[in-house]
């Protein structure tokens, strides 16, 4: 495969480089870039190119963004077990479509993927089916059960990127200090979902007025602090390296904010679109498409989670792409899962950020790609658009308004709380895993 | 007047004009129950659907008489004994209820937000009997009947709430209706049954009972849920009574003509001395009586409401 | 252009009249029973209950009827009818009611009124008395004692007022 996109309006922190160049593609990996110095020499590249015998496929991203293909490290793809919610194939379908062309998936399966069977079961079915690439994260108890420490060692050889019972929290504290001790032995990445679950127990939507008047049980934001709490405390016992997943409150920014200060290195965190763009109303009329763990929480929240993303608490802007069926999304509120399906949003509502001046265009591409393939170690090949890396790039309409429909997406999770919005940054180009994908 | 809604499920969403027609309406049929003939064809023709996923006798029951004696014809569908045992979905449920051609569907669950669910996806007119901790409108309605009609008004008036608020749908439809109509409202319990939060909605919260049915006009105490007290809402029923029963020395708090209200059943011994349950200054049957009118009122008015 | 049909004077002469007339009718005013419609009826009745007191010297007992729970039209009107209050004081059975209505038309009113007073008791006789009988009746209803007839046309409205102290009292056609 040969590719020649001209015009591109390259943002790629990793090379810290916002410019208008010409990118090669060949093999599957960036081959060159030519920065449009002056008009001249870019069409003088032009000719060369076009002199050359090899045929090759053009195309002209005017008027476009190109960024580096974004890097999800929160996505539920739910095979194996609840292919009826969304497969390998589709969420990896729907990735691409929100130009997201890495990938890594949570264990919460069925079965749980806590064995380098399961683990190479989800690789395999990536080579057959998937879109994009998927990088595993495994269980980090047997089962996700809380018990136990699944075979870390052996699930890291099978290729799990990073390690996390999400879905669920490590109660016990003992057994979270043994998991970040142990991980020291490949350097491994635990991530935290971070929720007590004895305050949580029950609770359905963010603890408040909003949630007694409603008469639902809520999730107080203590429940979500008490563990990132206890989670750093751990993490400077062990020296394990921590990355606390769905970061949804203003305690929760300013226990970072505090690490951070105090130079706890290898923590890092990551929040999603839902948290820095609605609150607690969206659950008004007990929609279950806004029903999501952590819950929607405040105003208040919602800034903190903001300044969190401005000021550089926040590394990461991760979905939690947690698709569910219909049928299951409209039973009772109680009854309804938690999850929203966010791959097909995030760059719109991310690219709201940049609009509003909390993140540059920079840091954004940043925090959805380039640091994101840092903390995975993938930077290499992921989340960059330097020579020798993979091919994995997407091309951005930001002009054009559009509604968000969920009929339009290719998850088979319908549920967002985001239908009718109307947003402006949409692929128009996703390349990934020597495909190119061209959206209407 | 019409009401702006075809379905009655929740108090917030009612105007004080639509409560106050709501409890005149209910005034005309207290005439109606007082006579030889307790009927009227008004709704002759149409078919109630009593869906109680929740077991009550006395809500149903009520409801039940209600709709009979506007000539409707009832069905009660009782979901212990039906498909829903057997994993039929509410949406399927509702829809099937809908096909037996029900003109208005009663229902209660344990499920906040389902009488909104309900109301969204068919066309009939769906009166809330309860909703989980969410709402119980026509047992305010009565309440704010009975208030009526034993002390002449709402406006200004002092009525204390006592118990567990915080997963008490009937305290929360009475707040809501309550400080609508220009009461003012008290709410006496344990800070585990009232969260702070709740003197947002323009009422004065009290932990100590003695304090807080000083000079009230209206005491109105709730049933305690005795699972709570596995929880940690509270150590014991004996520490209960103690700090937040109703004694008789405590209804010597409040004024001389105070009236006692609750919505049922009690817990004789735990929230209510036995002997102040039997007093005179209790209007506990007056309620239940005047949950016929109400409910008749309520039918009557939902139905009036077209698409 | 709204055209007085009866003032003061004719009204009072009418209600005169009918009175006499009940009196006449039923040889007496024992054990009769004046029901006023709510709402154009209630005025009405009171006041030919107090030129009866005065004709014969005793009490006539007055109630007053809502009959919106016995209309046949519940299920078309735009508007839902007001549930009032119902209010008899005398006991239905084997007595004479006489049902008391500002305005006779078609005559629905009645039939919804005559069922309702049946469902109150089994009176000996139901006799209606009204200010203005305009026509256009729609089933067989014909009024005992009428004040006065006015034909009208189907797009007319005829207004009666008779509240309170009686200087108000007319009848407007429009």
């Amino acid at each position: 495969m040969r590719l020649l996109i001209t015009n591109c309006h390259i943002i790629d922190p990793s090379q810290d480089m916002d410019a208008l160049c010409d990118i090669l593609i060949e093999d599957r990996q960036i081959k060159e870039i030519h920065e449009h110095k002056t008009k001249g020499k870019a069409q003088k590249n032009n000719s060369e190119q076009k002199t050359s015998a090899r045929e090759q496929e053009i195309i002209d991203a005017k008027g476009m963004l190109v960024l580096p293909g974004l890097v999800d490290m929160h996505v539920h793809l739910r095979e194996p077990g609840f292919e009826y919610k969304e497969t390998i194939r589709t969420g990896t379908e729907a990735a691409v479509h929100g130009g997201i062309t890495s990938v890594c998936c949570m264990p919460n399966t069925n079965p749980v993927n806590d064995t380098p069977g399961i683990t190479e079961f989800i690789i395999r079915k990536t080579i057959q089916e998937g879109s994009c690439s998927v990088f595993p994260i495994g269980a980090i108890t047997k089962g996700q059960k809380g018990e136990e420490l699944a075979e870390l060692g052996m699930m890291h050889d099978a290729g799990c990127i990073a390690f996390s019972d999400d879905g669920r929290p490590v109660m016990d504290s003992l057994l979270m200090r043994r998991a970040l001790e142990y991980s020291r032995i490949r350097k491994m990445l635990i991530i935290s979902h971070a929720e007590d679950l004895a305050l949580a127990e029950g609770g359905v939507m963010n603890e408040g007025l909003l949630s007694i008047t409603m008469g639902l049980k809520g999730i107080p934001a203590q429940a979500e602090e008490i563990m990132i709490a206890r989670d750093i405390a751990l993490a400077e016992l062990t020296g394990g390296r921590l990355h606390i997943a769905h970061v949804s409150t203003a305690g929760s920014v300013e226990l970072l904010r505090t690490a951070r200060k105090r130079g706890i290195a290898e923590i890092t965190a990551e929040t999603c679109p839902h948290y820095f763009s609605i609150t607690e109303e969206a659950v008004s009329g007990y929609n279950g498409n806004a029903k999501v763990n952590p819950p929607l929480r405040t105003r208040k929240d919602v800034e903190a989670i903001r300044q969190g993303l401005h000021d550089g608490t926040i590394d990461v802007i991760a979905t939690d792409h947690a698709p569910h069926h219909k049928d299951e999304k409209s039973a009772e509120f109680d009854n309804a899962p938690s999850g929203i399906s966010g791959l097909e949003t995030s760059i719109g509502l991310s690219m709201r950020l940049v609009d509003d001046a909390v993140l540059t265009l920079k840091e954004l591409v940043g925090k959805m790609a380039c640091t994101p393939a840092r903390i995975l170690g993938l930077s290499d090949t992921k989340g960059t658009l330097r020579p020798g890396a993979d091919a994995d790039l997407v091309i951005l309409n930001t002009k054009k308004e559009y509604t968000v429909a969920a009929s339009d997406f290719r998850s088979k999770g319908k549920n967002t709380p985001f239908e009718g919005w109307t947003l402006k940054a949409r692929p128009a180009v996703t390349i990934a895993r020597g495909r190119i994908y061209t959206w209407e | 007047m019409n009401l702006r809604s075809k379905d009655l499920i929740s108090i917030k969403d009612l105007s004080a004009e639509e409560i106050g027609h709501i409890l005149e309406t209910a005034a005309g049929f207290k005439d109606v129950l007082g006579r030889d003939i307790k009927k009227v064809p008004a709704l002759r023709g149409k078919t109630t659907v009593n869906l109680f996923y929740e077991p009550s006798t006395r809500t149903r029951t009520s409801f039940e008489v209600a709709a009979k004696r506007l000539s409707t014809d009832v069905i009660n569908i009782a979901t212990s004994t039906s498909s829903v045992v057997k994993g039929e979905t509410l949406l399927d449920t509702a829809k099937t209820v809908l096909a037996l051609g029900a003109d208005i569907v009663v229902i209660r669950h344990k499920c906040s937000g389902t009488p909104h669910f309900l109301a969204r996806n068919i066309d009939a007119s769906v009166v809330n009997a309860g909703d989980g901790t969410n709402e119980h409108p026509t047992q305010a309605l009565l309440d704010l009947f009975t208030m009526k009609e034993f002390k002449g008004g709402i406006q200004g008036l002092d009525v204390a709430i006592v118990g567990d608020i915080l997963h008490s749908r009937v305290a929360k439809s009475n707040i809501y209706a309550l400080t609508k109509l220009g009461a003012k409202v008290r709410l006496i319990g344990p800070p585990t049954f009232i969260p702070d939060c709740l003197k947002d909605l323009g009422v004065d919260i009290y932990t100590d009972m003695n304090a807080g049915l000083e000079g009230v006009d209206v005491i109105m105490m709730l049933r305690i849920q005795l699972e709570r007290q596995g929880k940690g809402f509270f150590p014991s029923t004996h520490e209960y009574f103690r700090n937040w029963g109703l004694t008789a020395a405590r209804v010597g708090r409040a004024k001389k003509d105070a009236i006692i209200m609750h919505p049922g059943p009690m817990n004789r011994g735990i929230e209510i001395a036995s002997e102040v349950a039997d007093s005179s200054r209790s209007v506990i049957l007056d309620q239940v009586t005047n949950g016929i009118a109400v409910r008749m009122a309520v039918l009557y008015l939902v139905s009036g409401v077209r698409g | 252009m709204p055209k007085e049909l009866l003032d003061k004077k004719d009204i009072e002469r009418a209600i005169t009249r009918m009175a006499h007339e009940i009196i006449e009718k039923n040889k007496g005013i024992r054990s009769i029973c004046l029901v006023g419609i709510q709402q154009g009826g209630v005025h009405l009745a009171n006041r030919l209950s107090a030129k009866l007191k005065e004709i014969e010297g005793s009490d006539i007992p007055v109630g007053i009827l809502d009959i919106s729970l016995y209309r046949d039209d519940l299920n078309v009107r735009k508007e839902q009818p007001v549930v009032r209050r119902t209010q008899v004081p005398c006991e239905i059975n084997d007595r004479k009611v006489v049902l008391v209505d500002d305005v006779l038309f078609t005559g629905r009113s009645i039939r919804a009124a005559m069922d309702a007073i049946i469902d109150l008791g089994r009176p000996s006789a139901i006799q209606l008395a009204v200010l203005v009988d305009r026509g256009h009746r729609e089933l067989p209803i014909k009024a005992d004692f009428v004040g006065k007839n006015i034909p009208t046309s189907m797009e007319e409205t005829v207004t009666v007022h008779l509240a309170g102290d009686g200087t108000e009292d007319r009848v407007v056609l429009e």
